[in-house]
């Protein structure tokens, strides 16, 4: 190549100015689909239908519905670049505690395609989806033999939504036995969705009273324990990343005064294969398919939440049910004594293919080695970092690691400088401010699918973070991020002037040249 | 095992920085009467091929929808997707991303739901949109739990043409709120009939339409009466391509709307996932159930979007929020997105039109046979049929023949007694080839 008068070593520059559009290098500033002016444009060729809508009279739509179009090269650019502001597992390590952010093989996906499940309709004849049924059957077959409990409804589309399941169904036993309970009891370190689900459900919420080595007091719990107490809500292993040591005590405590055990199974990643919830007393526990069984997050969803059952709860279970016969397998879809429907139709199929795919894949052993595994992950992250930031609590975690912030006092930085300076460095922010017990909550959660290398990545960029914060290189924290497709956004200015949805006024600001600004 | 990147040397390593002798110190916490020493009793580790064969021969014992003539509606509709939506929804940075708790990071996802949250509004003729629902289902109850908070009523009259899968829904979980649920008797085109059960107590009706059964409304006197007495209009759509044809709830009056988005870039699944579509007035967006993205600005001042008024919400409120939602329905959402923005009204439009088409082609077919009776008068593109026998029984006996004739309204409401009613639905996949079939192999059976 001619390389006279070139320059062929690129040299630094000090300044680095704005850019004179608003995109930089790679990343564009991408436009709403509805300043892009195709508001007479469609990407799909449809056949031309004479349109004869006489029959429907005055009900024909006849204003601007105000829907815009696009080519479908215009469409493929526009979620394209909308797609490389994103962080995602495949980019990087995602620790976001209690969200169990693990790799979500591309198998799950290619079955749960396949025509004879995704193009399959939830009320054609049951005749002609018998292989559809044995994939739920088989599926729960998986879930009961994990968690050694003879039951589980299927269909809860999420954790929060197979909470309502569980808690719908221990009302239906009290109700059964004349026993109407008032009060669910929960732990101040509870998911938001525990407190928020048993209110739904039509009861008063309890706090339980948690120990100095994070867990259960069970003094508390056997103080508030009484005959007007339906159930109590327990995340195990705890949003502390903690095993309850006295779990069967208090399954044992419970049990004892009449109510049930209903297990937050968020964390069943860090157990599976190893301990069966109903060898710890549990009654009712749902597990979220898009966390233990690699279904994948998707921006914040579709999930799944099957709920496992105790032979008490099981008769409360809600439509379908899956019944044998001699014959081939059907779904009753309106079984007497259920607790009623959690959704129209079966729940969540797509989610069931791929978490028995994963399940086959990992097998017995595999699904073992994945709990310990993500265990060691975090307990090495917690050995590995435990010298600059404070670990919240003593001894080995299981699958979560976490620190307070009082190794940041004195700093004049905050858990969320932090966590927005992790984003300079290329990594998703570890969970927050949660669990509400601990001051200044950062939950690191790893997931078992990281390499040796990754972490080790991962826990040099917090060293120097950490090294960094406590060596006063506060601006560092406080303006960050600065490499991120956006600096720090205005969430109070959101709350406050709600815009929820574009108006044809935003679009001449919008695409004003940032130049003439 | 290919997704465990751990060596034994590596986890020897780590047990070492650690400080610990074996992975089983690390679950010390554990009661030893609950520690397993050996593997659950199920099949070890296998390769992707032998999954690919388990998995593909379960597939291989259903029938797809593709395989035949294929007119099953009641709530989910077969639709053609273009390739490039499942393309796009693939992509790393949307499959494998989580709920955009961190903006700076989250805009590519932030942008889409506010994006969704504008064609919503827009397609059901409302002022806010929500970022999405598990389903339309669940979206229905959620909208019941709502309009009692915003009226503080507990009284909600539901229509006879509601889906009896959206009505059990509802039951399940507003009963244990103390709603007192007025469910009127099932009925082809008796929408008005709620007027009747309105009083000084109740918080909303509920209407479908088109109803289940297909007949389309104009629900404007409904909602006249509703808001009289102080209480709320929710419309209910379980097919989102009418909008297309159809004049918007919102246009009618509506208060709430709640749709089932599947058959806008979403597959069958079997039932699931599915997008719930949740839209309502802007005064009452304080009372909303589920994630709101909003617009808002950079520390530079630039345009972003991050999720809010999330003081609403169960991580902030617990007990107090206005509903138990967390994960919702991201990808689904997305997918309707996508297949919205290639679409655009023109496309929607255009589609509603061709739907709207093959099912008055399949009606005059099916209203030819023997005994047939068409019952449903304005319909967009699914009708109920009068059989002059069971139509579950009929539905068994055209499945040897090769068709999945569509849903028995028994099948649905086991306990209405319509046992001679079918539900069938025509969208653009139906060819006519597929109506003549349908609609000679039904004389067959019936003649």
């Amino acid at each position: 190549m001619q390389s006279i008068g070139r320059p062929t070593q690129p040299h630094a520059v000090e300044i680095k100015p704005d850019t004179l559009t608003g995109a930089r290098g790679l990343l564009q500033d991408e436009l709403l689909i509805f300043e892009h002016g195709g508001w007479d444009k469609t990407g799909v060729d449809l056949p031309q239908a004479e349109l004869d809508a006489s029959d429907l009279g005055d009900l024909v739509r006849t204003d601007v519905i105000g829907l815009p179009g696009l080519s479908e090269p215009e469409a493929l650019r526009h979620y394209v670049r909308l797609s490389q502001k994103n962080h995602a597992i495949d980019l990087a390590l995602y620790p976001l505690g209690s969200c169990t952010m693990k790799h979500n093989p591309r198998l799950n996906e290619k079955m749960a395609r396949l025509p004879g499940f995704a193009d399959i309709h939830p009320l054609q004849p049951q005749s002609t989806v018998q292989g559809a049924i044995a994939l739920m059957d088989q599926l729960a077959h998986w879930l009961k033999t994990l968690t050694g409990m003879p039951a589980v409804a299927l269909s809860p589309k999420a954790g929060a939504h197979g909470e309502l399941c569980g808690l719908l169904a221990i009302r239906a036993a009290h109700e059964a036995r004349g026993d109407a309970r008032k009060r669910v009891l929960v732990p101040t370190s509870a998911h938001g969705t525990n407190p928020a689900t048993a209110a739904f459900v039509g009861y008063v919420v309890e706090e339980i009273a948690q120990t100095a080595d994070g867990r259960v007091d069970l003094g508390d719990l056997a103080a508030k324990l009484g005959p007007d107490v339906a159930a109590i809500m327990v995340t195990n292993p705890n949003t502390c990343g903690l095993f309850e040591r006295e779990v069967v005590e208090i399954a044992k405590l419970t049990h004892a005064a009449g109510a049930y055990f209903y297990c937050d199974g968020a964390n069943f990643n860090a157990i599976v294969g190893r301990v069966r919830p109903a060898d710890l007393g549990v009654d009712a526990m749902h597990i979220n398919l898009h966390k233990t069984f690699s279904t994948p997050h998707g921006g914040g969803g579709p999930g799944a939440g099957p709920v496992v059952l105790s032979h008490a709860l099981a008769p409360f279970a809600p439509a379908p049910w899956i019944i044998h016969h001699e014959d081939g397998l059907s779904l009753d879809e309106d079984p007497v004594g259920a607790c009623g429907r959690m959704s129209a139709f079966h729940g969540q199929m797509g989610m069931y293919v791929r978490a028995l795919s994963y399940m086959l894949s990992h097998g017995a052993d595999g699904l073992r080695q994945v709990a310990e595994d993500a265990v060691l992950n975090a307990n090495y992250i917690k050995a590995r970092l435990s010298d600059l930031m404070t670990p919240a609590f003593d001894g080995p975690c299981m699958h979560e690691a976490l620190f307070d912030d009082s190794w940041l006092d004195g700093t004049g930085v905050t858990t969320l400088d932090f966590a927005k300076a992790m984003i300079d460095e290329g990594f998703h922010p570890m969970t927050m401010y949660f669990p509400l017990v601990v001051h200044g909550a950062m939950l690191i959660e790893p997931t078992e699918t990281e390499s040796r290398d990754e972490l080790d990545r991962f826990c040099e960029a917090l060293r120097l973070l950490a090294q960094a914060a406590k060596e006063g290189d506060v601006e560092r924290f406080k303006g960050a991020p600065f490499h991120a497709p956006l600096r720090r956004l205005d969430e109070t200015l959101a709350a406050r002037r709600p815009r929820l949805k574009w108006t044809p006024a935003d679009e001449a600001a919008a695409k004003k040249p940032r130049a003439a600004e | 095992m290919r997704y465990l990147p751990l060596t034994p040397a590596d986890r020897q390593d780590m047990l070492a920085v650690i400080g610990a002798g074996s992975v089983d110190d690390l679950f010390v916490d554990v009661p030893a009467s609950a520690r397993r020493t050996g593997l659950v009793d199920l099949p070890l580790h296998a390769g992707e091929l032998e999954v690919e064969r388990e998995l593909g021969a379960l597939a291989a014992r259903n029938r797809a929808a593709g395989q035949g003539p294929f007119f099953c509606g009641a709530g989910a509709y077969r639709h053609h997707v273009p390739a490039s939506v499942d393309h796009i929804i693939q992509r790393s940075e949307f499959l494998t991303s989580y709920t955009p708790y961190q903006p700076e990071i989250a805009q590519g996802t932030l942008q889409y739901l506010y994006e969704f949250q504008t064609q919503v509004a827009a397609l059901t003729g409302m002022e806010v949109a929500n970022a999405s629902m598990y389903d339309g289902s669940t979206g229905a109850a959620e909208a019941v739990m709502m309009a009692t908070r915003v009226t503080r009523r507990k009284k909600a009259v539901l229509s006879g043409g509601l889906h009896p899968h959206y009505s059990s829904t509802i039951r399940t979980s507003t009963h244990v709120a103390g709603v007192d649920l007025i469910e009127q008797p099932a009925a082809l085109d008796a929408e008005a009939d709620v007027i009747g059960a309105i009083d000084a107590d109740t918080a909303c009706v509920v209407v479908q339409t088109p109803n289940v059964f297909g007949e389309a409304t104009d629900v404007t006197k409904i909602a006249e009466a509703a808001q009289a007495a102080g209480a709320l209009l929710i419309v209910v759509v379980t097919e989102t391509v009418s909008l297309g044809l159809l004049k918007s709830p919102g246009s009618m009056g509506a208060d709430i709307v709640v749709c089932e988005g599947q058959s806008i870039g979403n597959g069958l699944n079997f039932g699931g996932p599915y997008v719930g579509l949740f839209a309502t007035r802007e005064k009452y967006v304080r009372q909303m159930p589920g994630r709101l993205c909003g617009e808002t600005v950079d520390a530079d001042g630039r345009r972003g979007f991050v999720l809010t008024l999330s003081t609403r919400e169960q991580h902030i409120r617990r007990d107090k929020a206005t509903s138990n939602i967390c994960t919702n329905s991201g990808l689904c959402a997305l997918a309707f997105t996508i297949h919205m923005s290639l679409l655009g009204q023109t496309g929607l439009r255009q589609l509603a039109a061709i739907n709207h088409a093959k099912a008055r082609k399949l009606a005059q077919a099916l209203g030819k046979a023997p005994g047939v009776e068409i019952l449903t008068k304005r319909y967009f593109n699914e009708f109920a049929v009068r059989l002059p026998a069971p139509a579950a029984a009929v539905v068994e006996t055209l499945v040897a023949r090769g068709v999945i004739a569509g849903v028995p309204y028994s099948r649905l409401a086991p306990k209405a007694g319509m046992y001679d009613v079918l539900l069938v639905a025509a969208t653009e996949t139906v060819t006519s080839a597929d109506i003549e079939t349908f609609a000679s192999e039904l004389n067959g059976v019936l003649a």
